[in-house]
């Protein structure tokens, strides 16, 4: 019983994974590198860059290969060839920046068992065509790279009092250190994920009260 | 027991053959190997000039107007140039007109969180230890790591003295780190308040290496000249 394809491409391909089913802020996939990287901006922004190219590439390749996997092998499959992707991002990183290297880890190799990928591979890349797949990789690396942005500024705001390395706030700014630590990653992450399911909540309470007065 | 048996048959038909799943995971494999190996190839090359240049850095930023750099090893022979051999490795380091300046050593010592790798200078002039600069750790942001910006614990190393006893077989005085605002001697390392594990690493790190070296390294620092021929050698770009 082949699976049914649905081939057409929506403009939702690509914005489910930015907004409506954003890996970090509604899937809440990838926790990992989500709190223990995002000290700082820079640091961020490499590792959803990162993980954005491995997700697209190892997508690309599976869909390309999806009818030929056999699904009793299709996971050992799947994790080799994320696996692959991750160590061309690592020897890639080391050869633009050792400093930005040693300023993610261990974080690095870790893409390998980061959950939002493997969930891709499993639930979109092996049921759709290679561009399909692209399209939806695109918008879910971009949404998760927008959420450790998002993190990411608030901690080095707070934490360090500066922006991408330039100081904000100068030099009689305290920073709360804790931001910087891990505890600050779970505030932080606490408070966006409060504020977006608050907007999500406020959205759906004042369609339902629109379709009331529309049926009364 | 037709029913039975048909839909025992149809499962087995549908089912992968081994060989099947062996080639799939065979051939994904290959492919895999050979991606991995032609970036590893194309990157080694920058990877390694990184390296490089990471290490030079930390060298001339050890040791003040400094030129030219060249390896040394002491080993149970003597001194002999490179740093292939076995024993205590350190590099030269030589300013513009060729005059030794100093020499950079490599040390490393358990910090709060893992190794703190760094590399220390020691001029043989002042027979101090001029500053140090780190080659990797993961102390954490915002305590540990202000050991690279704190100026008032960066001051101890504008000249920490290092000077070796009359018998020339250990310093005279051990190079420690003291509680933040209680240094009294030269050859102490006023540590940083909230960073006092990490700083005591530092100085840790600098006193074993240099109870080690500086011993072995005195009877041979005359021998010591910068040779422009030397492979080994680098100028600062």
């Amino acid at each position: 019983m082949p699976i049914k394809e649905d081939h057409t491409i929506t403009a939702d391909t690509f914005l489910d994974g930015i907004w409506k089913d954003n890996p970090v802020f509604i899937m809440l996939l990838g926790m990992c590198p989500v709190l223990a990287v995002t000290n700082s901006v820079i640091n961020a922004l490499a590792m959803g860059i990162a993980t954005t190219f491995v997700l697209i590439c190892s997508s690309i390749l599976i869909s390309l290969l999806r009818k030929l996997i056999p699904k009793e092998v299709r996971i050992a499959t799947y994790i080799v060839i994320i696996a692959t992707f991750v160590t061309i991002t690592d020897y890639v990183i080391q050869a633009i920046s050792l400093e930005l290297y040693n300023a993610l880890g261990a974080f690095i190799q870790l893409i390998v068992v980061n959950c939002m990928i493997l969930g891709r591979a499993e639930a979109y890349a092996s049921k759709n065509r290679p561009l399909k797949t692209v399209i939806n990789g695109l918008g879910m690396g971009l949404g998760f790279t927008i959420a450790l942005l998002c993190l990411g500024s608030v901690r080095e705001l707070l934490g360090s009092g500066s922006l991408l390395g330039f100081s904000i706030f100068g030099a009689q700014f305290q920073p709360w250190v804790v931001m910087i630590l891990p505890p600050g990653g779970f505030f932080v992450l606490g408070s966006w994920l409060l504020l977006f399911n608050w907007i999500r909540e406020h959205n759906k309470n004042k369609t339902q009260q629109l379709e009331q007065k529309g049926t009364s | 027991m037709t029913d039975t048996e048909q839909a025992i048959n149809q499962v087995t038909v549908r089912q992968t053959s081994s060989f099947a799943m062996v080639a799939t995971l065979g051939i994904v494999a290959m492919l895999s190997g050979l991606l991995v190996v032609i970036t590893w190839q194309l990157t080694l090359e920058p990877i390694e000039e990184n390296k490089r240049i990471m290490i030079e850095k930390a060298i001339f930023q050890v040791i003040p107007n400094a030129q030219y750099r060249q390896s040394y090893t002491i080993t149970n022979a003597g001194l002999i140039p490179g740093d292939e051999g076995k024993g205590l490795a350190f590099f030269a380091v030589f300013d513009k007109t060729g005059k030794l300046r100093g020499i950079a050593v490599a040390s490393a010592a358990q910090g709060y969180a893992g190794m703190v790798n760094l590399l220390y200078g020691y001029d043989p002039q002042c027979e101090c230890i001029r500053g140090f600069s780190i080659i990797k750790m993961a102390e954490t942001p915002g305590l540990g790591d202000k050991i690279l910006s704190d100026e008032n614990f960066l001051a101890n190393f504008n000249a920490l003295d290092a000077q070796l006893n009359s018998e020339n077989s250990a310093l005279s005085n051990p190079i420690i780190s003291v509680k933040h605002g209680s240094k009294s001697n030269p050859w102490e390392v006023d540590a940083i308040s909230g960073a006092t594990i990490t700083s005591k690493a530092v100085a840790r790190a600098i006193n074993q290496s240099a109870q080690l070296i500086l011993p072995k390294l005195k009877p041979y620092l005359s021998q010591i000249k910068y040779t422009p021929a030397d492979p080994s050698d680098s100028k600062q770009e």
